[in-house]
């Protein structure tokens, strides 16, 4: 299988804080990747830089090398704004823009300059089923987000990052806000966009890690301590912290 | 408790009780007094004719007293200091918020700050010397003291608490927001004038009404740039306000002239208190968000 | 690759355009703080000299003093604060220590909202039909502070609320829990611990007295005499505003009333780092 982003020796410094230490990693096309770890162990911060959200923090340095599709997004060719548009990002609250269901799936695509109302209403209504939940708000689409449910409302952000055709989506621990219900369709619905998408999930749960990902990543201290195939990963961890983490000796 | 404490306890509650009750005795005392001296000449001159006459002419034989001339030019010239203002206002406060280096920020709202203190008969005096002679000349005018000097001068007092209220607002705005915008690809700038202002609108609207609030009941700055004499509004004419035309003749009028005066005062306070109804209107739906 | 193109000139464009706009503005903002008071004081600072501040108005010799300014200036301060000290911070208190009534508490804060958005031109005329006229108080300074304590009373009542908000209910309860009673409790606990809300509204009523002009031009009137405390109460006077107003306006004399507006501008600014002062310094001792 084609990796679609590999990851070399990325280290990352909050001022004089180093939060990530050199990072290797390979992540394949179509597949689900979930990093887990303790909260504090640099898993949302590593996510971040994939789509380099870390830009935004002041007083962060970061060296090494992530390449998406063979080509370095630190190069400074790279406009960070069409690389955010290739990777995209669903957080943990639920963060819908405080407008119509419509308008906030249209954002994306209207801020790349689409402005045909046919176009926009068929990457809407596509959008809407690829996140599983158009027959839900097909009939109120110009009603406000806010009125959603928190499990809609996230699928809603969901269909908002695909709006914009990503290749790649980041999800920070996108169902620690929801009920149980809520979790299951977003879990169902992550495995069946694995098929076009490929998808990097921070998340809390380790249920949630070996039910729905490829491959798992286990992060501590800043370090990526081990990553492998799911199934071997909780199975048979290799290094013992794994096993110590998962076996719930702490964490 | 013995007795004695327990009375100091109840006096003091009663006179807390007392000095809370003052700040609506006063607008008691306030709305009435306006609306009983109002109300007389009001009757007298009938309130069409008040209202809707073109003409003041207060000291002739045959006295007139129609404050439509008045009316609008409070409304031309607020408008005008609104056109002025608020997207200069707007603009600041957008770059003070969100984008501006912390020091930056500091220093500018600090000067914001001082703007809003500067009391405004400085204004009038700097309005009269600069503003005033400077339009004279560049429009070729007799006298320069007119409708235009005075929306300048109100564009300008107007600007802090426009620029405070916004800043505010847009602080206000969850930041998650502003991330959702971003990792859709979207730029700092498109996300703050696409998501953040949108979402920070009630806010932004309160601010503008205050600079409505503002503008309409300021009176001295006013008097001394815009030439205070009663025409229909006109951009470069001498025009008076409902504010200047309070405190023009005030000191020397009496009868019929005086209680005019207070009924004018009467309708300028209604439209402040519509205003303030506008406002908290903008400002309890910013909160339920 | 996708991501090595850039972003659209269209939007390459709305962003450049908009961030030009924003920083033209700040600097139109900034500079014109800058002008304002470079102009008042290069116009003013020159004028003022000790004879100025030392004397009053003399037709004898034609020239202007504005002593008598400057003093009922200070009176009407004094007056005012003395008034409306205590009704403010006792309203504030009101509200949050004693006020149970959700209904009552909105009433007063509605009220005080209100009274924040009267133009000062009409507390001017009512001032001076209820103190002038109603209450025989005639044209004088106390009649103008009375006026200018309505005036202040919802700023004072504002920043000792948001400093009674700071003061921890845990100790309250720990007064109350020691059998303090409620009134003995708001002395020794909850007083000690807003001065810095009084402080700063006492600072911001001092810089709106110092400016405010058109409720005083019918309330305190506009005499140039000199009088001692009590007696300047009685009598009428004009406030350092009033009488660049009319030099200004009446008497074309500019000399005169730029010195004012700088002395004014002046006292503004240390009124502004006053103000930022305190606030510095009571967050940093919170925090300690």
């Amino acid at each position: 299988m084609k990796n679609i982003i590999t990851v070399n020796d990325l280290c990352l410094w909050y001022g004089n804080h180093q939060a990530l230490h050199h990072i290797h990693m390979d992540i394949p096309k179509n597949s689900v990747t979930a990093f887990i770890g303790p909260s504090g162990c640099g898993k949302s911060t590593f996510l971040k830089t994939l789509n380099r959200m870390n830009d935004l923090i002041d007083d962060v340095k970061i060296t090494g090398e992530v390449r998406y599709n063979n080509q370095d997004i630190f190069s400074p060719s790279v406009d960070v704004n069409m690389l955010r548009k290739e990777i995209g990002m669903v957080f943990q609250k639920p963060n819908p823009f405080p407008m119509s269901i419509y308008d906030n799936v249209a954002y994306g695509p209207r801020t790349h300059g689409i402005k045909n109302k046919v176009k926009l209403d068929e990457i809407v209504e596509k959008s809407l089923k690829d996140a599983a939940i158009w027959e839900e708000v097909k009939d109120r689409l110009h009603k406000s987000a806010m009125s959603l449910s928190g499990g809609q409302q996230q699928r809603l952000c969901i269909a908002r990052a695909l709006a914009v055709e990503p290749k790649v989506l980041l999800m920070d621990e996108p169902t620690s806000a929801l009920d149980p219900i809520s979790t299951a369709k977003i879990e169902e619905l992550v495995t069946v966009l694995k098929e076009q998408y490929t998808i990097i999930i921070v998340t809390h749960n380790m249920q949630q890690a070996a039910r729905i990902s490829d491959q798992t990543a286990f992060f501590l201290l800043g370090e990526l301590v081990e990553l492998d195939s799911t199934k071997r990963l909780f199975s048979q961890p290799k290094e013992k912290r794994t096993e110590d983490y998962i076996t719930g000796r702490f964490g | 408790m013995n007795g004695r404490k327990h009375l100091v306890e109840k006096i003091m509650h009663g006179i807390f009780f007392i000095l809370g009750f003052v700040t609506v005795a006063c607008v008691l005392l306030i709305t009435i007094y306006l609306i009983i001296s109002g109300i007389p000449a009001i009757q007298k001159i009938g309130f069409f004719e008040f209202i809707f006459g073109q003409e003041w002419k207060s000291t002739s034989d045959v006295a007139k007293y129609g404050i439509l001339p008045f009316i609008l030019t409070s409304i031309y010239g607020t408008a005008g200091a609104i056109v002025i203002g608020v997207p200069i206002g707007f603009f600041t406060a957008v770059y003070l918020a969100k984008m501006a280096p912390k020091k930056i920020k500091s220093g500018a709202t600090a000067a914001i700050g001082l703007l809003a203190g500067i009391p405004s008969v400085v204004y009038g005096l700097v309005g009269m010397m600069i503003l005033v002679p400077g339009i004279c000349e560049w429009f070729h005018l007799s006298d320069g003291a007119s409708l235009f000097a005075a929306i300048i001068v109100l564009a300008i007092m107007i600007l802090p608490s426009i620029i405070n209220v916004s800043i505010t607002a847009l602080e206000a705005v969850p930041k998650e927001y502003e991330d959702a915008s971003l990792a859709l690809g979207a730029t700092p700038e498109e996300t703050w004038f696409k998501v953040s202002i949108p979402a920070a609108k009630s806010g932004i609207a309160a601010a503008v009404v205050l600079g409505v609030g503002r503008a309409i009941g300021e009176a001295m700055a006013v008097m001394m740039v815009s030439g205070n004499a009663p025409n229909m509004p006109s951009l470069f004419e001498s025009v008076r306000f409902l504010t200047t035309a309070i405190a023009s003749e005030m000191s020397y009028s009496s009868g019929l002239q005086q209680q005019a005066l207070f009924s004018i005062a009467l309708i300028l306070f209604f439209f402040i208190m519509f205003m303030n109804a506008i406002l908290n209107y903008f400002l309890k739906r910013g909160k339920e968000r | 690759m996708k991501m090595h193109q850039k972003v659209s000139k269209k939007r390459i464009g709305y962003v450049y355009v908009v961030r030009c706009l924003m920083i033209i503005s700040t600097l139109l903002t900034c500079s014109l703080v800058i002008f304002l008071i470079g102009y008042v004081l290069v116009k003013g600072l020159p004028n003022i000299t000790w004879e100025l501040l030392s004397t009053k108005p003399s037709y004898i010799t034609g020239k202007i003093g504005i002593l008598p300014d400057i003093l009922n200036t200070v009176y009407i301060i004094i007056a005012t604060l003395c008034f409306v000290l205590p009704i403010g911070v006792g309203a504030a208190i009101y509200l949050s220590e004693y006020a149970k009534n959700k209904k009552i508490v909105a009433m007063i804060e509605y009220a005080a909202e209100i009274l924040s958005g009267i133009p000062s031109i009409i507390f001017g005329l009512v001032g001076m039909l209820f103190f002038c006229q109603f209450l025989n108080m005639k044209t004088s300074l106390l009649a103008g502070a009375l006026t200018l304590v309505i005036m202040n009373l919802p700023t004072i009542m504002r920043t000792t609320q948001e400093s009674l908000k700071t003061v921890p209910q845990s100790d309250r309860e720990g007064a109350l829990g020691l059998g303090a009673g409620k009134w003995r409790m708001i002395r020794t606990v909850v007083l000690p611990s807003c001065i810095d809300g009084i402080l700063t509204g006492c600072i911001l009523s001092v810089g709106r007295i110092l400016g405010e002009s058109a409720a005083l031009l019918f309330t305190a009137g506009f005499a140039h005499t000199i009088h001692g405390f009590l007696s300047g109460l009685m009598n009428s006077g004009s406030t350092l505003t009033v009488a660049l107003y009319f030099y200004a306006k009446e008497n074309g004399e500019f000399e005169i009333a730029f010195a004012i507006a700088a002395i004014l501008m002046i006292l503004t600014l240390i009124i502004n780092v006053g103000v930022t002062l305190i606030q510095r310094y009571y967050k940093k001792r919170r925090t300690l």
